[in-house]
């Protein structure tokens, strides 16, 4: 079982950003790709270069996230993302730094607004869906 | 004599590291890196030549007027004009062309005259022709391409009638780096009473303006794109054409009297300029352009030439990879697409090995998705780019090929 913190660890040993990226698009590639059924407007993700589609799951009080990209480095990226909100409530949602943990992945360069990937869009989209299921 | 490697040495900024790497930058298409004198000319103008332009009569704001105003003979110098009347000030190409779509849609347009635009266009011109044809009740035709991006009379004939009012083309596509035969264009439009507007963003930086040849009614393009500062465009329109328009702005400086109940307005350009106008960024474009018209820009266009077949065929070496736009006599812009691989993926491999590349749709969405795609990785050239620049371009590609697969 991965979680977040020995994902942490496994960066740590990789130095040259070579490394990072080939394990991150490993990472990526585990997830299973969406049909074009998922692949609709409704889970899009604005604000990404890449398309990027997101969908929560709603279950027992907690939710998990399945996403998917047509960019390879972007479904790294969110392989990463989707681990960090892995089975956690809404309100733990809404209190993790993800720029803190990007940061420690020697990932900083997605965490700036309008970079490549699109993550913060994506973090936005996840913290919404927790937020809503707040009101519910 | 015409020497990139010399011309190289005045950009400071390709001679910092990019990432550790040699910064490789191929985005000139976008906007163009600056020489020094540029540089120097806007530090000039804040450090001992500024106030504001205009009606202040005291030394420093002659000195700045007098400054702004050489600026626009240098400009009317470049592209031709027969006055420096004829040039008009804006913030960027996007609000030339907005100045002409307002003011000319207003005075010319109604319910059932035609506007014709190339598929290619930028969303500068695209977006605008067509909110105005919207809002005007005019009609937006387009013209097509051949399937090379080259551009061929007889289907722009085909969409030209009586109806149309106006024709909007780019001088050189952003995407695809067809050079369109402006010439022709103008002279076919006027046969059938059209005016003609230009967009020679991408023309200007690599090749001859020349607007009386042309016989275009109106012409714009961007400060940035020819090694200027950014914040300043040119609008160039035929004085009669300009005199034909009312004011797109109100305010400052496009008076003639002003009394609580009615004003009337400057002649051209003035009328066109409200409020203080950037009269530095004036200042930068007009020492980027003398700074461009020492060369010979027969030598540039050479030079180019070359560059682009050897960029070309480089491009071409590299299994899976295909050139959007081989129109002959293209500029060197090359959109390309890579094995399936998506450009913002490319990109980033790029920029890690210092290579500037750009990535998306280039402002210019439907010809993009009516080739076949949502995004697309573009090269550009500027006057310092090399065969060294192509080559660490292909080696990066390379690499991002490998990494990427």
């Amino acid at each position: 079982m991965m979680s977040i913190e020995s994902l942490i660890e496994d960066f740590s040993f990789l130095d040259s950003w070579e490394d990072r990226y080939k394990y991150l698009i490993e990472l990526g590639n585990k997830n299973p790709r969406f049909s074009d059924e998922q692949k609709i407007e409704q889970w899009k993700v604005q604000g990404c270069q890449s398309q990027v589609w997101i969908i929560p799951h709603f279950e027992d009080n907690k939710i998990w996230f399945e996403g998917d990209s047509d960019a390879i480095i972007v479904r790294g990226i969110i392989a990463v993302v989707l681990e960090i909100f892995k089975d956690k409530a809404a309100q733990e949602i809404l209190d993790i730094d993800v720029e803190k943990i990007f940061d420690k992945m020697g990932l900083q360069e997605h965490i700036t607004p309008n970079r490549r990937s699109g993550m913060l869009s994506m973090v936005d989209k996840i913290k919404y869906y927790a937020k809503q299921s707040l009101r519910k | 004599m015409f020497d990139a490697q010399n011309i190289r040495k005045d950009f400071p900024i390709l001679h910092r590291l990019i990432e550790g790497k040699r910064n490789t930058y191929m985005d000139t298409a976008a906007s163009a890196q600056k020489p020094l004198c540029v540089i120097e000319s806007i530090s000039k103008a804040y450090l001992e030549e500024y106030a504001n332009v205009h009606r202040g009569s005291y030394w420093l704001s002659e000195k700045a007027t007098e400054n702004y105003e050489d600026a626009r003979k240098t400009v009317a110098q470049f592209i031709n004009a027969k006055t420096p009347d004829e040039v008009v000030f804006t913030r960027n190409a996007t609000e030339g062309i907005n100045l002409v779509a307002a003011t000319f849609g207003t005075c010319h347009l109604k319910k059932g005259d035609e506007i014709l635009l190339s598929r290619a266009e930028h969303h500068a011109n695209l977006v605008t022709w067509q909110q105005w044809a919207l809002k005007t009740g005019a009609t937006l035709k387009y013209f097509d391409l051949a399937e090379d991006g080259s551009f061929v009379m007889d289907l722009f004939l085909a969409q030209l009638t009586d109806k149309t009012k106006m024709v909007a083309v780019t001088a050189m596509s952003n995407v695809l780096g067809t050079v369109f035969p402006i010439k022709q264009i103008c002279a076919a439009a006027h046969k059938a009473g059209a005016s003609v507007l230009i967009d020679a963003c991408q023309y200007a930086v690599h090749k001859k303006i020349d607007v009386q040849d042309f016989d275009c009614d109106f012409l714009a393009f961007s400060g940035h794109k020819v090694y200027g500062p950014t914040g300043i465009g040119v609008l160039y329109g035929k004085s009669d054409r300009l005199s034909s328009l009312q004011p797109y702005q109100f305010g400052g400086d496009m008076i003639d009297r002003v009394t609580y109940e009615k004003t009337t307005f400057a002649e051209p350009p003035a009328r066109f300029e409200a409020g203080t106008p950037a009269f530095v960024q004036a200042v930068g474009l007009g020492a980027a352009l003398k700074y461009v018209m020492q060369f010979d820009f027969k030598e540039i266009e050479d030079y180019e030439t070359q560059l682009t077949a050897y960029t070309t065929a480089r491009l071409q070496e590299i299994e899976g990879l295909k050139i959007l736009g081989t129109a002959e006599n293209k500029g060197g812009v090359f959109s390309f697409a890579l094995a399936g691989i998506h450009p913002q993926d490319i990109a980033f491999v790029l920029g890690k090995e210092g290579v500037a590349v750009r990535t998306g749709h280039f402002c210019a969405e439907p010809i993009v998705n009516k080739l076949g795609y949502t995004s697309l990785t573009r090269a550009s050239l500027g006057l310092y780019s090399t065969k060294e620049d192509v080559d660490e371009l292909i080696k990066a590609l390379r690499k991002a090929k490998d990494f990427l697969s």
